[in-house]
């Protein structure tokens, strides 16, 4: 590997240049018209423009990065996260480009990207996935059956529904029985299609995933990510590790997570998603991805390897470079994604000019940011300015350091959600560690003085 | 008979049907009510609609689909009545 081209934009795009740039790789980004002037394009030794602003015509256009790959010669395509990144057809054309793909085989990612196959293959992995009827459930004597194993609350889902639409959570046998025809008859006029199936709800469930890597030979983890802290499904606040997560699961969870791996004999970085279950202390597969996630910085934090370096010496060929002996995580990290939307606006995007940009430093801060004082956040494209990333040997002093780190954030040009996440850096549920993937739009509607609905002064 | 010309409330890409593989929103010469839904505008990965904005028959689009457009930008005019 000589050459990398970077399919990205964003602070992503450039936190893989700086560690391409460190290990000698001759770099390209790639760009869209509207990005011309980014960081990540200077910071690139050259660039490619591959279309107009709209991502569908320029960043998601497969044909024209592979275009930029063979002109600027290069011999290995990071994808980054988001854009093409899972897409098995875009790997499979780099792979058959005679190009290095940096990330698992076309096969992993088709595999992994299929949820009906991926339930399947945790399961014969031995990896534990949400309770349920495995399939339509014909009528109420079969539901009842069902629901009898996995214990009440049970929830009814629509087979054609998702996105929270098509579901009915119910509490015993007697409801179950009266509901089932209802929802049924509810699923056929909104989806067309009378099926549904039923699975354990899992009532203040947490979002905790475990980052992976493999080489093909041998699967390691680098411990796990608590990913709850949640608005409109989207991670708001990450951490490494998780709050108090039981020294028991967390060694049930990475060892499921690492079985997993070495069952498709994955080749770089994962991450598996549990579901978690605190009441039971029980947790369930919800999916792999098969890249490198928004939140790795808190990973690499806590556990002091490269975790792009890494998938690029992987993807070059080499064995991984640690043992899972090796791994031993320290102290306790926070990532906050700082966002240009306008909380006090319903988090209402808001592209513009950075007029002034002055991101947070000091000691164990860490910002990966793809933009500069004076550059453009355009409105084409996701709305991360930066992650304000803190460390502390422990979760009350990384938490004393995030606030401090996210009262120096100065941003002039656009609004950004920085004041909402200082606030929420204060909220009692937060400190705890207490919270679930639905507490933080809670929080936004309890109008108490714990709450975080804007008070104006 | 007078024109109305419809605006995006944003900038962004517009976009004149609901996903790529559905039919768009309305036809030119359709007729359309004031409420309706006449395209979208993406802007940072969220969906805003744009409205016709008066009764009328929707007589052109000024941009195409998925053109840049700027907040304030003319996108359609609706003769009205």
């Amino acid at each position: 590997m000589r050459t990398l081209l970077v399919a990205n934009r964003g602070e992503i795009a450039v936190r893989i240049l700086r560690a391409a740039r460190e290990l000698g790789l001759r770099t390209v980004a790639v760009c869209s018209e509207a990005d011309v002037d980014a960081l990540h394009v200077r910071m690139a030794d050259e660039h490619r423009v591959i279309g107009p602003p709209s991502a569908t015509r320029s960043y998601l256009d497969e044909g024209a990065v592979l275009a930029a790959a063979a002109e600027s010669g290069a011999d290995a395509v990071h994808p980054g996260y988001g854009f093409l990144s899972e897409r098995a057809s875009f790997a499979q054309r780099v792979v058959d480009a005679g190009l290095a793909f940096v990330g698992p085989s076309p096969e992993a990612i088709r595999l992994m990207g299929d949820k009906v196959l991926a339930r399947q293959t945790a399961a014969e992995a031995g990896v534990p996935t949400v309770p349920g009827s495995d399939g339509p459930v014909p009528d109420v004597h079969a539901a009842l059956a069902v629901a009898e194993r996995t214990g009440y609350p049970v929830a009814i889902k629509a087979a054609a529904g998702g996105g929270g639409r098509g579901i009915r959570m119910v509490e015993s046998a007697e409801v179950l029985r009266e509901a089932l025809p209802r929802v049924q008859g509810e699923a056929q006029s909104a989806f067309g299609n009378a099926e549904v199936y039923l699975e354990r709800y899992v009532p203040a469930a947490r979002h905790v995933e475990v980052q992976v890597f493999g080489d093909g030979e041998r699967f390691v983890h680098l411990g796990e990510r608590e990913c709850s802290l949640q608005r409109r499904r989207q991670k708001v606040v990450e951490e490494a590790g998780a709050p108090d997560l039981p020294a028991e699961v967390r060694e049930r969870m990475t060892r499921s997570a690492v079985a997993l791996a070495a069952e498709v004999g994955y080749h770089g970085a994962g991450t598996v998603e549990f579901l978690y279950d605190p009441q039971r202390t029980e947790f369930y597969f919800i999916e792999m991805n098969t890249r490198i996630q928004v939140e790795h910085p808190v990973t690499e934090l806590i556990t002091r390897r490269d975790l792009v370096r890494e998938q690029l010496t992987v993807a070059a060929g080499e064995p991984l470079s640690f043992t899972q002996e090796e791994i031993r995580p320290e102290g306790h990290a926070l990532e906050f994604r700082l966002t240009a939307e306008d909380p006090d606006l319903g988090f209402f995007p808001s592209p513009g000019t950075l007029t002034r940009l002055n991101l947070p430093a000091g000691p164990f801060v860490r910002v990966d940011s793809g933009l500069v004082q004076g550059g453009e956040v355009p409105p084409f494209y996701d709305s991360l300015l930066a992650k304000v990333v803190v460390w502390g040997d422990t979760r009350e002093t990384a938490l004393a350091r995030g606030r401090r780190a996210l009262d120096e954030v100065e941003v002039e040009g656009v609004a950004t959600t920085a004041p909402f996440l200082r606030r929420l850096a204060d909220h009692p549920g937060f400190v705890a560690g207490q919270y679930h993937t639905t507490s933080l739009e809670e929080w936004m509607t309890d109008g108490s003085e714990d709450g975080l609905v804007r008070r104006s002064a | 008979m007078s024109e109305h010309t419809v605006r995006s409330p944003l900038p962004g890409v517009f976009y004149r049907r609901p996903a790529p593989d559905q039919p768009p929103f309305v036809e030119e010469g359709g007729t359309v009510s004031a409420d309706q839904t006449i395209g979208l505008v993406e802007i940072m990965k969220q969906y805003q609609e744009v409205k016709a904005g008066a009764d009328g028959s929707l007589s052109a689009f000024v941009v195409e689909d998925q053109a840049v457009l700027g907040a304030g930008d003319p996108v359609a005019t609706v003769e009205v009545g």
